[in-house]
C-alpha cells in the first residue's frame, strides 16, 4: 500500500514537471519574449537591455529553467512583471479568495447534489424525481455567465438584497468575503450540484437493480437500513472521482463566475496576467493549477483504493 | 409431514405491454409446499419458474404486477402484506438462496457482516452469542477455517465459498422454507456436486421445506421429492420426482428429458423443433401445440386444464397424455453419429505448446520472450485428424479455452509449435498469418449476445466473410447468403433481422452460419451450447453434428460439460491446470481406467436419473495456479501414492483401447481400483 501510495505521487510529480516543461517551453517560442511583450513599444534601447538583465534572459534558456525551477520547488516564483512585486505576494490573497470561495460552495453543494442524487433515484419516475430532475437539467443547461447576470439581476437590482458584485480588496478578511460570495457561491452551486446529482443518481440506480440490493430486501432488511448499508457505499464510490474533479474545478478557478461578479480570485487573475502579458505570473499559475489537480486526483483515486475492498486487496496481493 | 407450509392458488403475474395490453408471465399456477418436502421447479429460461420462485416470497419484480390469484404462507396471503410485515417473514420464515452468490453477497461488507446481519435481524441473540453462531453456520455449511472466513470479503472467496456462505446467511434465521434460485448454475461440476450434497444434508439435518429451481433437471433430480414442470409461465406437469423423470407424461417433459445428453448414452440426444413461446403470444389452444408432434386438431382450439391422474399421483396439462405411457424405453435412446474416418490425414498439430499470461518483465519484452518457468498451459501435443471432432475438457481455469485461443492466433503462445497442414508452422500471432490461414480456422463464441453485432441485420453479419475471403457481391453474395441460412435451417426472410429479434438457438444458428460462411477447414467451438436452452442445445449439436457430415470440417470442441462432449466428439483430451491428463477415443475415455482426474469428473456429473447419485471422491478446492512440479493434480488427487506425484512430472501410458493417461499408477491398477 506504501509502495503505492509512493508510486502514485512519484507519477504525480512527473506530471507536473512535464507541465512545468511544456509552458516554459511555450513562453520561449512565442515571438519575443517576456521584456518585449510586456514593454512592447518602448522595447528598444536602455528599458530593454536593463529589463534583459534584471530578468535574467541574457542567459541560456535550459538554465534559466533550471535556475526558475529550484526556485519554483522552494516555494519562490520570482517577480511579477506588472506590479513589480513578487509573485508570491500576487497569489497570496488570491489563493485564500479562490479557496473561501470553493470551500463554501462545496460545503454547500456536494452535500446537496448527494441528498438530490438519492432522493430523485429512490423515488425515481416519482413526483420528487421528476421535479428535482427539470430543476436540475434546467440549471445544467444554462450557461453561467446567463444564470449569474440574471441573478444579479433579480436578487442585486430588482429585490436589491445583496451586493451585484463584489468590491472588496483582495485581501479582505473572511467574514467581510462571506457576505459577498452568497451570489456567487449560488451561480457556481447550480451546475455544480445539478451534475453531481444526475451522476449519483444513475449510480444509485445501478445498484438498486443488482443482485446483492434484491437478496439484501429478500433477507428482510428494513428499506432505509438496506439504503445506507447496501446501497449508498457502492453507490457513492464511482462519484469519489467526479467530486474530486470538481474540487479542482472550483479550486483552479471559475473564471466565468468571477469575472461577472468581479471576484478577485485565481481565476480572475489567470484572465489579467494573460491580457497584462505577465509571462511570469502565467507560468506560476500554471503549475499551481496542475499542482491542484494533479494533488486532488490522487486524494481521490487512494479514497477510492480505501473504501473499495475489491481494489484494496487486488493491489496489496500485486 | 402433511402440513402445508405455502400454497400458491390460481395466481397470475403479468406486466402491461407498450401497446397498454396487459400480458401475463406466469398463468394460472397453483401448488402446495409441503413440510419438510423439497420441491423442484424446472424450465427453460423464460418459462417463468423464478417469477414463480420470488413470488413465493412476495416479491415481484419491478415492472411486473400480480394480476390475481394469492400465495399462502401459513394461510396469510404474502402479495397483499405491507413491506414492514415482510420483513418479518423474509430471512426468518422463508430464505432465499441465490443464483450467483458472488454478484448477491453486497461487495463492501464483510462475509461475517453480511451473516451478522441476517442472525441481528432475525434472532435476540447478543452478540457474543451471535459471533460464536457465526463460526457455526459457517462450519455447518463446510468452509474451511471458520473463524477467519468471517473477516473476508466477497471477492476474496471462490464461487463455490460464495455459494456457501449464502447458504449460511440463508440459514441463519432457521427459516421454515428455503427458496433455491439456480443455486449451481455457473459452478464447476465438482463443486456444484458438493454443494448440492450440503443442500441434501441440510434439508434432512434441519427439516426444512426447499424449493428448487432450475433449468437443469440433472441438479433437479438429485434433491426433489417432488417436481413441478413448467413451460410458457403454466404448470405443464406435477408429481412424485421418480414418476416424472422416468415415466414423464408430458410430451414436453418427455422431449425436455430426451434432449439431455447422457454420460451412459454415446451419440446425439434428440432435439424438439422450434422454441418457447413469446409471454402473451398465446392466444387460445395448448401452449406447447407447435413443438408437439401429439398435437391433433382438437389442441390447436382448446387449452387442456391440468387433470389429476391418481394412479401416478400426478397433475398433467395434456389431451393425449396417455399415448405417452409405457414409453419410457425410448428415454434411453439417442441418434447415432457416423464416426469419423479415423484413417484421416492430420490438419493440425499443437507440439509442445506452451502459453502464459504472466505480464513480461521489462527486459523480456525487449528481448521479446517470456520467462515463466510455471505457465498457465504446458506441454500440450495433441494431433488433430481432418473431419474428426476433438473436445478439450475441464473444469474452470484448465486452460481449455486458452489453447483454443492460441489455435485461433488472439494468444501469442510461449513455446512449442502450432503446424497446419502438412506440418507448416502457424504463427501464433494473428498479424502474422496470410489470409487463407485466418479464412481456414474460424472459431464460435459461447454467448451469441455478445458475439453478434446488435446493429448488424442477419445479411450484413453473414456477408463479411463473404466479402472478406471471396470478395462476392451483388446477386451472388445473397445468393450464398440464402445458402447459409438454409445450411443452418433458417429461412429467408430471416435476412432483414437484427441479432436482438431472433431467439438465442437462432442466433447461435447465425453465429454458426457465419464461420460455415469462410468455408473453414477448422472451427473452434467454445462453450458453443452452454448459453443455450438443453431443448435449443441438443438442436444445435445436431446441426453441428450434420453440417460435419455434409463438409467434412474439423471440430475443436471446449466444454465444461463432459455429457456434451461425449454427444458430440471423437476424441477427448482432459485438461487439469492447464496440462493434459488424458487423451484418448471419447468411448474409452468414458470407460475405466482413467486418470483420477477423470474419474472425479466423470463421478461428479448429475444424471437426470434419481438413481444415480453423484460420487464425490475429491475435495472441490480451488487452485489458482498449477504446482510448480510434479503431477498438475497432486492437490486433489483421491489416489495419490506418495512424493513421486509431488515431484516427477507422471509418464504417459496408453491402455488397451487406446486411450492415454499421465499417472505414476500403472494403468492395470488403476483400472482394477476403479472397478
Amino acid at each position: 500500500m506504501l509502495l503505492l501510495i509512493l508510486k502514485r505521487i512519484g507519477l504525480g510529480l512527473i506530471t507536473l514537471f512535464i507541465v512545468s516543461l511544456i509552458t516554459f517551453v511555450g513562453v520561449e517560442v512565442l515571438p519575443g519574449d517576456a521584456c518585449t511583450t510586456y514593454l512592447e513599444r518602448e522595447a528598444y534601447g536602455a528599458a530593454l537591455d536593463a529589463c534583459i538583465k534584471r530578468l535574467g534572459l541574457d542567459i541560456p534558456a535550459y538554465e534559466r529553467y533550471l535556475d526558475w525551477a529550484s526556485n519554483v520547488v522552494r516555494g519562490d516564483f520570482g517577480y511579477s512583471l506588472s506590479g513589480e512585486m513578487p509573485i508570491n505576494e500576487v497569489l497570496g490573497p488570491r489563493v485564500k479568495n479562490s479557496l473561501v470561495l470553493a470551500s463554501v460552495s462545496i460545503l454547500i453543494g456536494i452535500p446537496l447534489a448527494i441528498v438530490l442524487g438519492i432522493i430523485t433515484a429512490l423515488w425515481r419516475d416519482k413526483l420528487p424525481d421528476i421535479m428535482i430532475s427539470t430543476i436540475t437539467i434546467f440549471s445544467m443547461t444554462i450557461p453561467e455567465f446567463i444564470s449569474a447576470t440574471l441573478l444579479i439581476l433579480i436578487v442585486a437590482i430588482w429585490l436589491g438584497w445583496l451586493p451585484g458584485i463584489v468590491i472588496i480588496p483582495s485581501d479582505a478578511t473572511f467574514y467581510e468575503l462571506l457576505s459577498n460570495i452568497i451570489l456567487p457561491v449560488v451561480a457556481i452551486s447550480m451546475i455544480m450540484t445539478a451534475h453531481m446529482a444526475r451522476m449519483v443518481r444513475s449510480s444509485v440506480i445501478q445498484v438498486m437493480a443488482s443482485d446483492y440490493v434484491q437478496m439484501a430486501i429478500l433477507k428482510g432488511v428494513p428499506y432505509w437500513k438496506m439504503v445506507f448499508r447496501h446501497v449508498l457505499p457502492n453507490a457513492l464510490l464511482p462519484a469519489i472521482n467526479v467530486v474530486a474533479l470538481t474540487i479542482a474545478w472550483l479550486l483552479g478557478g471559475v473564471v466565468v463566475t468571477e469575472v461577472v461578479f468581479n471576484y478577485p480570485g485565481l481565476g480572475r487573475l489567470v484572465i489579467e496576467s494573460i491580457s497584462n502579458r505577465d509571462l511570469p505570473v502565467v507560468q506560476a499559475l500554471a503549475i499551481i493549477l496542475a499542482s491542484i489537480y494533479v494533488g486532488i486526483n490522487l486524494i481521490a483515486d487512494l479514497m477510492t483504493l480505501m473504501l473499495n475492498p475489491r481494489l484494496k486487496s487486488l493491489q496489496i496481493r500485486k | 409431514m402433511n402440513e402445508i407450509i405455502e400454497s400458491v392458488k390460481n395466481l397470475s403475474i403479468g406486466f402491461n405491454s407498450q401497446k397498454g395490453k396487459q400480458i401475463s408471465i406466469l398463468r394460472n399456477v397453483s401448488t402446495n409446499i409441503k413440510k419438510g418436502e423439497t420441491v423442484g421447479i424446472v424450465g427453460e429460461s423464460g418459462s417463468g419458474k423464478s417469477t414463480l420462485a420470488l413470488a413465493m416470497m412476495g416479491y415481484i419484480k419491478q415492472g411486473l404486477f400480480p394480476l390475481k390469484g394469492e400465495c399462502l404462507f401459513k394461510s396469510e396471503d404474502l402479495l397483499k402484506m405491507s413491506s414492514r410485515q415482510l420483513e418479518k417473514i423474509r430471512g426468518r420464515k422463508i430464505a432465499m438462496i441465490p443464483q450467483n452468490a458472488g454478484q448477491a453477497l453486497t461487495p463492501n461488507l464483510k462475509i461475517g457482516y453480511q451473516i451478522d446481519e441476517a442472525l441481528r435481524l432475525h434472532t435476540d441473540l447478543n452478540k457474543t452469542e451471535r459471533d460464536k453462531k457465526i463460526s457455526e453456520l459457517l462450519n455447518k455449511v463446510r468452509l474451511p477455517s471458520p473463524e477467519t472466513m468471517a473477516f473476508r470479503y466477497p471477492h476474496e472467496l471462490s464461487g463455490g465459498q460464495q455459494q456457501r456462505v449464502a447458504v449460511a446467511m440463508a440459514l441463519a434465521g432457521k427459516p421454515d422454507l428455503l427458496l433455491l434460485d439456480e443455486p449451481t448454475t455457473g459452478l464447476d461440476v465438482t463443486t456444484q456436486a458438493h454443494v448440492l450434497e450440503l443442500l441434501r444434508f441440510i434439508a434432512k439435518d434441519t427439516g426444512t421445506s426447499m424449493i428448487y429451481v432450475s433449468h437443469d433437471l440433472g441438479a433437479i433430480a438429485q434433491v426433489s421429492d417432488r417436481i413441478v414442470v413448467m413451460y410458457a409461465g403454466e404448470i405443464v406437469l406435477e408429481g412424485p420426482a421418480r414418476k416424472i423423470l422416468k415415466e414423464p407424461i408430458h410430451p414436453y417433459t418427455y422431449g425436455l428429458l430426451k434432449s439431455i445428453p447422457k454420460l451412459s448414452l454415446a451419440g446425439l440426444p434428440a432435439s424438439m423443433p422450434g422454441s418457447q413461446p413469446q409471454p402473451g403470444s398465446i392466444n387460445e389452444g395448448c401452449s406447447f401445440y407447435d413443438r408437439c408432434n401429439l398435437a391433433t386438431n382438437h389442441c390447436k382450439k382448446n387449452s387442456p386444464d391440468l387433470e389429476h391422474i391418481k394412479e401416478l399421483d400426478t397433475n398433467v396439462r395434456c389431451f393425449n397424455h396417455k399415448e405417452l405411457i409405457n414409453q419410457n424405453n425410448n428415454l434411453q435412446t439417442s441418434i447415432t453419429k457416423k464416426l469419423n474416418n479415423s484413417e484421416a490425414i492430420e490438419v493440425l498439430k499443437l507440439k509442445d505448446v506452451s502459453i502464459s499470461y504472466a505480464k513480461q518483465k521489462f527486459f523480456d519484452q525487449l528481448l521479446n520472450k517470456i520467462s515463466d518457468q510455471n505457465p498457465t498451459v504446458k506441454d500440450i501435443n495433441i494431433d488433430i485428424k481432418k473431419g474428426e471432432t476433438i473436445a478439450l475438457v475441464g473444469e474452470s481455469g484448465s486452460g481449455k479455452s486458452t489453447i483454443l485461443k492460441s489455435i485461433a492466433g488472439l494468444l501469442k503462445t510461449k513455446d512449442g509449435q502450432i503446424k497446419f497442414e502438412n506440418d507448416r508452422i502457424l504463427s501464433s500471432d494473428l498479424k502474422m498469418r496470410n489470409p487463407n490461414d485466418l479464412r481456414a480456422i474460424q472459431l464460435i463464441f459461447q454467448n451469441p449476445d455478445e458475439s453478434l453485432n446488435p446493429n448488424h441485420t442477419v445479411e450484413q453479419i453473414l456477408s463479411q466473410p463473404l466479402k472478406l475471403y471471396f470478395n462476392l457481391s451483388g446477386e451472388e453474395l445473397k445468393k450464398n447468403i440464402i445458402d447459409l441460412l438454409k445450411k443452418v435451417r433458417l429461412g429467408e426472410f430471416y435476412m432483414s433481422r437484427y441479432p436482438r429479434q431472433l431467439s438465442g438457438g437462432e442466433k447461435q444458428r447465425v453465429a454458426v452460419a457465419r464461420a460455415f460462411a469462410a468455408k473453414p477447414d477448422i472451427i473452434l467451438c467454445d462453450e458453443v451450447t452452454s448459453a443455450l436452452d438443453v431443448s435449443v442445445q441438443a438442436a444445435v449439436l445436431n446441426l453441428l453434428q450434420q453440417l460435419k457430415e455434409d463438409l467434412g470440417t474439423t471440430y475443436v470442441f471446449v466444454s465444461h460439460d463432459l455429457a456434451v462432449v461425449r454427444a458430440i466428439s471423437d476424441r477427448v483430451a482432459v485438461l487439469y491446470q492447464g496440462r493434459l491428463c488424458e487423451i484418448g477415443p471419447s468411448q474409452n475415455v468414458y470407460k475405466f481406467p482413467s486418470h483420477p482426474y477423470t474419474e472425479v469428473l466423470l463421478g461428479a456429473v448429475l444424471e437426470p436419473d434419481p438413481d444415480i447419485k453423484p460420487k464425490l471422491v475429491a475435495e472441490d478446492i480451488v487452485e489458482e495456479k498449477p504446482p510448480e512440479k510434479g503431477c498438475s493434480f497432486q492437490g486433489r488427487c483421491p489416489r495419490k501414492i506418495g512424493d513421486i506425484c509431488n515431484s516427477e512430472v507422471p509418464p504417459w501410458q496408453i491402455g488397451e483401447n487406446g486411450n492415454a493417461i499421465r499417472c505414476h499408477i500403472n494403468i492395470e491398477e488403476l483400472a482394477s481400483l476403479q472397478q
